[in-house]
């Protein structure tokens, strides 16, 4: 379970851009809930993640996960239980590194990075018949520098690499967005396959708005560092993409997008 | 022919330089400038102890350690302090002349009668009295290889790794779990721990340690890694790391060809910094340093 309790977060503090993101924010995310998080550029979405992951201090308040505070971890500490997507396709996987090698590193998170061999020809067969579940054709590619994929298989292989270790949270952040309709889609559905088959308690962050209302149990809709819409379960299901438009075109008036 | 094992014993010597100067430059993409710091050090330290009679085979793991230990310093300027790579390198370089010069205590020492690893009894009873011209360029290649070997080795390990994610994208390695920082320190240690264990194996060379050793060090071995690295670019059979080896002597030659075409020996630096303009002119890694750089 995750807890984020009375965060504030200001940017530029004391200077006249002063920007007030979060005031007295609070979220509580159940374990095996998968939250799909919408809202307009600078509503503070990615800001949350970053939050989450240590990548950002707060200014106030607490994080809690599973009840251990972990306000003041260093954001490598705390990614030992968080795997992580990134909208960048490059920023998964290391470009210069083999498919194999790639894997390797991934499945050795959390235990020491010693003097051992890099990659250990026992778990090869395991790596393949993971990839082999992306059918893109990866696995007969072990010894291909990930460079050379194309942003989707990249991002299929972030996904692989950041689910492959016992985690608390999987964090997603706009992780289709910078690929094409068709595979993002493909990403999308491989997305929700290992985060049922993983019961692995997911935050995805997306600009997609049908993506939020077609997957995961829990939907939230961000605004100047509020939940302004906050829906699990039936109440969720009940929504649809047309709805959460209307709501979506009325803040952006506000905001005068 | 003289000429020819001077290029090989030299170019040898300074490949084990490039290998350190490969792992900061190429893996990290760390422009290190400690090296022309580090690289007399490993010099000096071996002729002050070679002149106090010391068993010279201990002077290798001594440089190698103090080079570590420097290199470990560089990092930590530019990680914990965060000082820029440029400069945590120059604060090194620079401080470390005045290190030299302690170690010493003076700008230069001879050490022309005393046993080194490539002249002692152990030596000369090995090589029979026709091959002696050659036991020096002999026991040179053979520490060299060991110390590719041994790069290559640690390249494969896991921590290897980490030190090969970390310079292609510093993200993943945070989201292993790993803290970035400590692996850069670790391969500016071990980067280092080379260069300084190359100016270990020169002073022993040449037989004498000279203040001035150091300068240029790191043109030297960013030359050789490009050289190597972009001549045999397309040859996958040939590990980058002999790559790097083979661009060293390479280097090494040319340099000699300058001076036998009637350059004075005074004329070095000079024909090192030209010869390394021409090859970053010639070779692609310029554009890609630029466009990075410009965006940093």
């Amino acid at each position: 379970m995750l807890e984020l309790k009375h965060i504030n977060k200001y940017y530029n503090p004391g200077s006249v851009n002063e920007l007030c993101l979060f005031q007295e924010f609070n979220l509580t995310i159940e374990d095996g809930q998968f939250v799909a998080i919408v809202g307009s550029n600078g509503s503070g979405k990615t800001s949350l993640l970053n939050i989450v992951c240590g990548s950002i201090d707060v200014d106030d308040g607490k994080i809690l996960v599973n009840g251990t505070d972990i306000t003041g971890k260093k954001d490598y500490v705390r990614h030992r239980r968080i795997g992580r997507v990134y909208q960048n396709p490059s920023k998964g996987t290391c470009p210069s590194m083999t498919i194999l090698e790639n894997m390797s590193i991934a499945d050795n998170k959390g235990k020491p990075y010693g003097l051992a061999k890099g990659v250990k020809k026992s778990r090869i067969a395991y790596y393949r018949e993971l990839l082999a579940q992306l059918n893109l054709g990866l696995e007969d590619k072990l010894h291909t520098q990930v460079g050379s994929l194309s942003g989707g298989q990249r991002q299929a292989v972030s996904l692989l690499m950041a689910t492959m270790t016992s985690i608390d949270f999987l964090i997603l952040d706009e992780h289709t967005a910078a690929l094409d309709p068709k595979t993002a889609e493909i990403i999308m559905r491989l997305t929700d396959n290992i985060v049922q088959e993983k019961k692995v308690t997911t935050i995805m962050v997306t600009h997609n708005l049908r993506y939020a209302v077609e997957y995961g149990n829990r939907l939230i809709m961000m605004h100047e560092g509020k939940a302004i819409i906050d829906k699990a379960g039936a109440e969720k299901e009940k929504m649809d993409t047309e709805e959460i438009m209307k709501i979506f075109n009325q803040i952006s008036v506000e905001c005068g997008n | 022919m003289i000429l020819l094992l001077s290029v090989f014993e030299q170019g040898l010597i300074y490949a084990v330089m490039a290998l350190g100067v490969y792992i900061t430059y190429k893996i990290l993409d760390f422009p290190d400038l400690t090296v022309d710091g580090s690289f007399p050090m490993g010099a000096a330290i071996t002729a002050v102890l070679i002149s106090r009679d010391l068993n010279p085979l201990i002077t290798l793991p001594i440089s190698f350690l103090a080079g570590a230990l420097i290199g470990m310093l560089t990092g930590i300027i530019h990680v914990k302090l965060k000082v820029r790579d440029l400069l945590s390198g120059i604060i090194m370089m620079t401080a470390l002349y005045t290190v030299n010069l302690r170690i010493v205590g003076k700008a230069n020492l001879p050490i022309y009668n005393k046993p080194n690893i490539f002249d002692n009894e152990l030596v000369n009873g090995i090589f029979p009295e026709a091959l002696s011209a050659f036991s020096t360029v002999i026991l040179i290649f053979i520490i060299t290889m060991i110390t590719k070997y041994l790069l290559d080795w640690y390249l494969h390990t896991k921590s290897g790794y980490m030190l090969r994610a970390v310079g292609d994208n510093e993200t993943i390695v945070t989201s292993l779990g790993i803290d970035k920082g400590f692996v850069k320190i670790v391969g500016l240690s071990i980067a280092n721990g080379l260069v300084s264990l190359s100016g270990c194996l020169f002073a022993q060379q040449q037989r004498y340690y000279d203040a001035s050793f150091g300068t240029g060090t790191v043109v030297i071995g960013l030359a050789s890694v490009i050289i190597g690295t972009s001549l045999f670019q397309k040859v996958t059979v040939l590990r980058v790391t002999s790559s790097v080896v083979i661009g060293s002597i390479l280097y090494k030659a040319c340099v000699a060809l300058a001076i036998r075409m009637g350059l004075q020996s005074s004329d070095l630096k000079l024909v090192t910094a030209i010869l390394f303009l021409l090859i970053l002119v010639a070779g692609m890694d310029r554009k890609r340093k630029v466009k990075t750089d410009a965006r940093a």
